[in-house]
């Protein structure tokens, strides 16, 4: 289990803005993703973990021993901290075979056990014949699972992986994620995965910390971020989301709805908390959430030309401009009539916190 | 008869010049790289002087330094009973600061470019920092750096200034090729000179050849 809070700040240079990351977080056994925008602060985040970045306060912990902390000015070495990494480029030593990789990792193990190991390590990641080629002869994916198994060999608490699929085709990143959920079955350690990349992120993640600027803007589990994102900046990391601005004309409490204006059109809202009449609230609704209609009709949208049409595995995604984005089915799409209206079921729509300022720490943590 | 004492007596003060400047040079080199300490610009500035000071000027610091009246020179003398300087212990003294430099220079850089991810896996892999250097760090340093100790050679066989100030010009002690090459041209030993100077240009050539071979194979 890791308990972490990390400051690091980094003054405003001649030619660079400054940029300060202030997160606190949990991450338990299971597959916890810091999912942001590039230079947002999550390699960071894994680097203070893993001792190769000091910060400027918080505090550190795993399985309850503490790694860093900026009060009692502990600040364990990167060797004494049991992190595993597995990096960006993979960082194999590239004058060393994968055996010789694995057995500087299994250094401390004695040499039968050492043997053992690497031979359960490769077997494991499907390698063995390889055990004897150099980096350079290796293929991106051949690499990525010969750096996950010698961070592994070295038995480590937590295991850290930096963009682990950047730069692996589609099939390659399916294997890499099936080794993750593996590893996530077979060993009770934390493992906590940075990304970019939205698809990786829900696959294997069983909880998100949205990062943005340096702090955590959201956390959950993908369902729950989903469903819902809560700030309009997290519904644009999160990406598929339409975000629209709507003013309140009507509230109804008993019933739980709302009638909001959106888009130019009084439309039925959802039950929307906090509001009241006049106010104007961010709402957000997925694009396979919208439905296409032929004719008007309740809860309706009059649509004009279409901007874009992509193809999409399941369906077409067409875009009708002014944020108005759903996915069809590919048959309804090719059938589709003169006039096209879009359909918006009032529990598509979701309200976004208007204040899209990220989460602070707790007070009890701020006072570590 | 030739007399070809000056030339192994070369061989002998490059091969331990070369040695220390390894030694010290990576080692200098290492901390310049991975270490934050008060006096760091000012070593890096004293670890080029040399390549900029006439060799007579590195010659006379260094007679300051270890001569017979320098407490250096009286320790050594207390301790072995006889003086530092004059000696080819003082000509392998005199290369070593001519080249090391070099080493130091192109050690630094070979150092610098290796790949700190590598650095970073052997230590969250548990490794201490002296098998990073040893397994990791110099290893995929190797090439440059014994591009660098060929050239360092190289140079510690051509030293003629600092070397003459400090070892002096004693035949059958501390009369190095240069220094001989200098005496036979003074006295008109034109094949004695004609010879030495071709044998140091044709090891020179052949060692400048292998350090770019080195330098030009990956690792």
């Amino acid at each position: 289990m890791i308990q972490a809070r990390i400051v690091k700040l980094f003054a405003p240079g001649p030619e660079s803005a400054g940029f300060a990351l202030d997160v606190a977080f949990d991450a338990a056994s299971g597959v916890t993703v810091l999912y942001g925008a590039s230079g947002s602060g999550k390699t960071l985040t894994l680097d203070a973990l893993a001792g190769f970045v000091a910060p400027d306060a918080g505090r550190v912990m795993l399985d309850g021993r503490i790694l860093f902390d900026a009060e009692a000015r502990v600040n364990l070495r990167p060797q004494a901290r049991s992190c595993g990494y597995v990096f960006q480029n993979y960082a194999l030593f590239p004058h060393m075979t994968l055996r010789e990789n694995l057995a500087f990792a299994a250094h401390q193990l004695p040499r039968l056990e050492r043997h053992r190991r690497i031979a359960e390590l490769l077997d494991r990641f499907k390698i063995p014949d390889l055990a004897g080629r150099y980096p350079r002869e290796l293929s991106g994916g051949q690499k990525q699972r010969g750096s996950i198994a010698r961070a592994l060999i070295a038995q480590p608490r937590v295991l850290l992986f930096d963009e682990p699929g950047r730069g692996l085709d589609t099939a390659l990143r399916t294997d890499l994620h099936s080794a993750i959920l593996d590893i996530r079955k077979t060993h009770q350690t934390p493992i906590v995965v940075v990304t970019h990349d939205l698809e990786e992120c829900l696959a294997i993640a069983d909880s998100v910390l949205i990062y943005d600027a340096g702090k955590i803007a959201h956390r959950g589990t993908p369902l729950e971020l989903l469903r819902n994102p809560g700030t309009p900046s997290v519904a644009r990391l999160l990406g598929d989301f339409n975000i629209y601005e709507a003013e309140v004309i009507m509230l109804d409490p008993g019933r739980q709805t709302s009638r909001i204006r959106m888009l130019g059109q009084d439309l039925n809202g959802p039950h929307l908390r906090g509001c009241f009449k006049g106010d104007r609230v961010a709402l957000c609704a997925r694009p396979e959430e919208l439905r296409i209609a032929g004719k008007p009709g309740e809860n309706r949208i009059r649509v004009s030309a279409t901007v874009r049409t992509t193809e999409r595995p399941q369906s077409v995604r067409v875009d009708f401009g002014n944020d108005l984005v759903i996915d069809v089915p590919r048959e309804t799409w090719r059938g589709r009539p003169e006039d096209i209206w879009i359909e918006v079921p009032p529990e598509s729509l979701r309200q976004l916190s208007r204040d899209a300022k990220t989460e602070t720490p707790k007070a009890s943590e701020r006072a570590r | 008869m030739m007399d070809w004492f000056p030339l192994w007596l070369s061989l002998e003060v490059a091969s331990g010049a070369t040695l220390l400047s390894l030694l010290f040079g990576v080692w200098l080199a290492w901390l310049l790289v991975n270490r934050n300490f008060p006096g760091k610009d000012v070593l890096d500035a004293l670890a080029t002087l040399p390549l900029a000071l006439p060799p007579t000027v590195l010659g006379y610091y260094l007679l300051v330094i270890i001569g017979r009246s320098s407490w250096i020179g009286r320790a050594w003398e207390a301790i072995t009973g006889t003086p530092l300087v004059f000696t080819w212990r003082a000509a392998v003294i005199a290369s070593t600061l001519h080249a090391i430099p070099l080493l130091i220079k192109s050690s630094r850089a070979a150092l610098e470019s290796v790949d700190r991810a590598c650095e970073r896996a052997g230590r969250s892999l548990g490794a201490s920092e002296w098998r990073i250097f040893w397994r990791v760090s110099l290893p995929l340093a190797r090439r440059p750096i014994a591009a660098a100790a060929a050239l360092a050679f190289a140079r510690s066989m051509g030293d003629f200034g600092a070397t003459l100030m400090i070892a002096g010009d004693i035949p059958g002690r501390t009369q190095t090729a240069s220094i001989a090459i200098f005496d036979a041209v003074e006295s008109g030993n034109t094949k004695l000179a004609n010879t030495l100077v071709l044998v140091i240009s044709v090891v020179t050539a052949l060692i400048v050849f292998l350090a770019n071979r080195l330098e030009r194979r990956r690792p």
